[in-house]
Parts: C-alpha cells; sequence; structure tokens
C-alpha cells in the first residue's frame, strides 16, 4: 500500500517536473509539438528507468564497497551518457523501428536534469531496488504526462493572439506555474 | 584588453543568463525561494564555471571533436565534486538547503553552453573573463528572483524580516507555481525591453527567443525532427 501510495504521489503530488523543477529544458524546448512532446516523453522514460537501476546497482554494489561515495556524481553522468550511447546503438541495431521513433531523441537526454536527478534523488532518500525502479516509473510517467499537456495546450497557443513579448518561453513558464497550480490539489487525494 | 572587459560584463547585461540566455532554468526555478539560497547557487556556479572554462579552453585543441560533450561532462563533473565537499565542510547548512541541486549543476546547461558556444573556441584568459561574468550574472538573476519571492513569500529579505508582524505571507511566491509564474514574468519584461530597446534604435526585432539552450542544441534538433515528421505525414514514404 505504502508503495501504491509512492507510486501515485510521485505522478501527481511531487510531479518532477511541476513539483521539483527538473527537467525544464525539453520541456519547454520540444513541447511545440504532441508528436515531438510523446516521443521525448517516451525516451526519457525508458532512459530514467534504466538509468536509476543501473545507478542504483553501481551505488550498492561498486561505490559502497570501495567506500567510493563521493565518487557518486561523477560516475553516475558518466554511466549515463554511456548508457544513452550505448543504448542508442542497440536499439538501431537491433530494434529499428523503436530506434526510429525515440532514437533521434536519445543524445539529447544525457544532459536532461531529470535523469541524473531521479538516480541521485532515490540514494538520498534511501529506498530499497524495488521502490527506486517504480519511483522512476513514476517520476517519469509524472514527467510524460506534463510534456503531453504542456504540448497540446501550446499547439493551441499557436493561434492565439498574445502580447509579443510573452510569446515563447514566457507564457510557457506562466502556463506551467498554472499547471503546476492544478497539480498542487492533488495534495489532498494523498493526505 | 579591452575585448576581455567586454567578454566580462556581456555576462552581467547583456547576455545575462538566464533572463536574456535562457540556459539553467532548473535551478534557477528551484533555488530561488530564498535570497541567500540564490547567492549560495551562484556562488558555487561561479566557481564550477569559471574553472570548467579555463580548463577546458586549455585543452579545447587536444580533444577531439566528437567526445568533446563527454569530456567538457567529465571536466564539469570532477569541479562540481570538488564544489561539494567544500560545500559539505564550510558552509552545510546552504548545501542541506540546495540538496539535490548541488549535484545537478554538472548537468546545468550554463555549464555545457558556455564551454561549447566560448571556451572550446577562445583562449584560457578570454574564456575565465566569460565564465566569471557569466557566472556572476546568473548569481545576480537569482538573488534578484529570489529577493522577490522571499520578500513576498514569506516576508523577509535574507532573513531580515521586511513588514512587521502584521504581515500575511503570500505563500504561493515560495512554492513551485510561483516560480514559473515569477520567471515567466520576469522575462516577458525583459523580452519587451529588448523590443523596445530595438525600437528606439529603428530596428523591428522579433521578441520570439526560443528557449535558446544554445549549447545542446536539443530544441533546434528539436524543430527539425517535427519539421521532418510533419513532411512524412503530408506526403507517406513510398513502400
Amino acid at each position: 500500500m505504502d508503495i501504491f501510495l509512492l507510486f501515485i504521489s510521485a505522478i501527481f503530488v511531487n510531479n518532477i517536473l511541476l513539483a521539483q523543477y527538473l527537467g525544464n529544458c525539453p520541456y519547454l524546448g520540444c513541447s511545440k509539438e504532441k508528436g515531438v512532446a510523446f516521443g521525448m516523453g517516451a525516451a526519457v522514460l525508458f532512459v530514467i528507468v534504466l538509468a536509476t537501476v543501473i545507478c542504483f546497482l553501481i551505488q550498492k554494489y561498486v561505490l559502497n564497497v570501495l567506500h567510493l561515495e563521493y565518487l557518486q556524481t561523477i560516475v553516475f553522468i558518466l554511466v549515463i551518457a554511456a548508457l544513452v550511447q550505448f543504448v542508442e546503438m542497440f536499439l538501431k541495431k537491433m530494434v529499428p523501428p523503436l530506434y526510429k521513433s525515440l532514437g533521434i531523441f536519445l543524445p539529447l537526454i544525457t544532459t536532461n536534469c531529470a535523469v541524473l536527478g531521479v538516480a541521485i534523488l532515490v540514494q538520498r532518500k534511501e529506498f530499497d531496488l524495488l521502490t527506486s525502479t517504480l519511483y522512476a516509473l513514476a517520476a517519469s510517467l509524472g514527467f510524460l504526462l506534463a510534456i503531453i499537456l504542456m504540448a497540446g495546450i501550446r499547439e493551441r497557443f499557436e493561434i492565439t493572439r498574445i502580447p509579443r513579448s510573452m510569446k515563447g518561453v514566457p507564457s510557457g513558464l506562466i502556463m506551467a506555474g498554472i499547471m503546476s497550480l492544478a497539480f498542487m490539489a492533488f495534495k489532498g487525494m494523498i493526505a | 584588453m579591452a575585448s576581455l572587459v567586454q567578454e566580462f560584463t556581456k555576462g552581467l547585461w547583456k547576455e545575462i543568463p538566464p533572463f536574456r540566455l535562457v540556459l539553467g532554468l532548473c535551478p534557477t526555478l528551484a533555488v530561488s525561494n530564498t535570497a541567500n539560497n540564490g547567492l549560495g547557487m551562484g556562488a558555487a556556479v561561479i566557481f564550477v564555471l569559471a574553472l570548467s572554462n579555463v580548463i577546458i579552453s586549455l585543452v579545447r585543441n587536444i580533444i577531439p571533436k566528437k567526445v568533446r560533450i563527454a569530456c567538457f561532462i567529465a571536466i564539469a563533473a570532477s569541479l562540481v565534486v570538488a564544489v561539494e565537499m567544500l560545500m559539505q565542510a564550510f558552509a552545510y547548512p546552504l548545501y542541506e538547503q540546495l540538496g539535490i541541486f548541488v549535484p545537478l549543476i554538472v548537468v546545468n546547461c550554463i555549464i555545457l553552453g558556455r564551454a561549447e558556444a566560448f571556451a572550446g573556441k577562445n583562449p584560457p584568459l578570454a574564456s575565465l573573463a566569460d565564465g566569471l561574468g557569466m557566472g556572476i550574472g546568473f548569481t545576480i538573476s537569482l538573488t534578484f528572483l529570489g529577493a522577490i519571492r522571499e520578500s513576498f513569500g514569506s516576508g523577509t529579505l535574507f532573513g531580515v524580516p521586511l513588514f512587521g508582524p502584521d504581515f500575511h505571507p503570500f505563500t504561493f511566491m515560495v512554492q513551485a507555481p510561483g516560480a514559473f509564474v515569477c520567471l515567466g514574468l520576469i522575462l516577458a519584461g525583459m523580452n519587451f525591453l529588448n523590443v523596445w530597446q530595438a525600437k528606439r534604435k529603428g530596428v523591428d526585432l522579433d521578441p520570439n527567443f526560443d528557449a535558446g539552450c544554445s549549447g545542446c542544441g536539443a530544441c533546434k534538433m528539436m524543430d527539425k525532427i517535427a519539421a521532418q515528421q510533419k513532411l512524412e505525414r503530408l506526403e507517406p514514404s513510398k513502400g
């Protein structure tokens, strides 16, 4: 039951984008069209889950054993960079259809702070492996949800008359603020 | 010499991140709930950015083009680990406050963006000037945003009460929605200023700047992908 609660709250209440401010660059940059937003969100989901599991194992069986905890940041980011490269090569060779829909987004994800953020967050919260995986899944589902919603709104915004200086990023940020306000209401659902 | 000063001062107003150069939004939103946090985060970023710029510019001719991003990340990550240790030793309360956003300086696009756009092409001294200027600009922005949010959201500035005991804090400002709306309004204001200035010089400027994460180029690539997908929808590929 606790895990279920964690899952739901990671999607809605502690939404990684709207409540924890992680991954804003793709959120604002890649949300102009629903198709692109979905591709980005799905690729992020895939990478976050994989990266969190691998980083968890490395932390537990390499860094903790050798007392190299202080290398966490540098090891994690290099692992994520290598992982993204590897997944891209693997998909290209083995699953071309998936590569065609997700692969193009992969190189852009290395420096997405949501990936490193979740990997470090589960360490700070001292989750076990199962909880970490579920948390990563929930957090990235939240990301997917938020970015698709945003793209849907922004497609409408393209044909709306708004002040010239509000176009683009400023209006995107204000929309994100209003969405974040709406997501805050989910707090009542959990408490 | 004049050019060095120019490299330094452009980060302070003309290209101040994240208000004019939209870089590093995540930490900007996250740690600007008080002016103090903004200042501390800014100091950490100045350290990392200035040093990473110098180091990258020193090794810029040795790194092969294809693996340069990985090298930039490795250099930035080592510096961030150093900052983390320094903060744990000398500013532990601040380290606790900033939390996960200290290690996340690694993936702050401001570091990679400046490495890619400036330090990878320019000599060390100019890169140092650029890094310091950009870092200080970032600190000013964060402290400014933090000051606004803190004074309305909790009625204090740098921890000092501003409005007396009868003030009801507007908590919206220190929470996530307040961060988004506040930054959005500031960016819109900056845009407005840009257009107004350009108009006075007789230029018609289109303020619609994209999320100018010039370093990662992700957005430009996204637009390309979107255009391609549109094309494919219009004329389905043969076979």
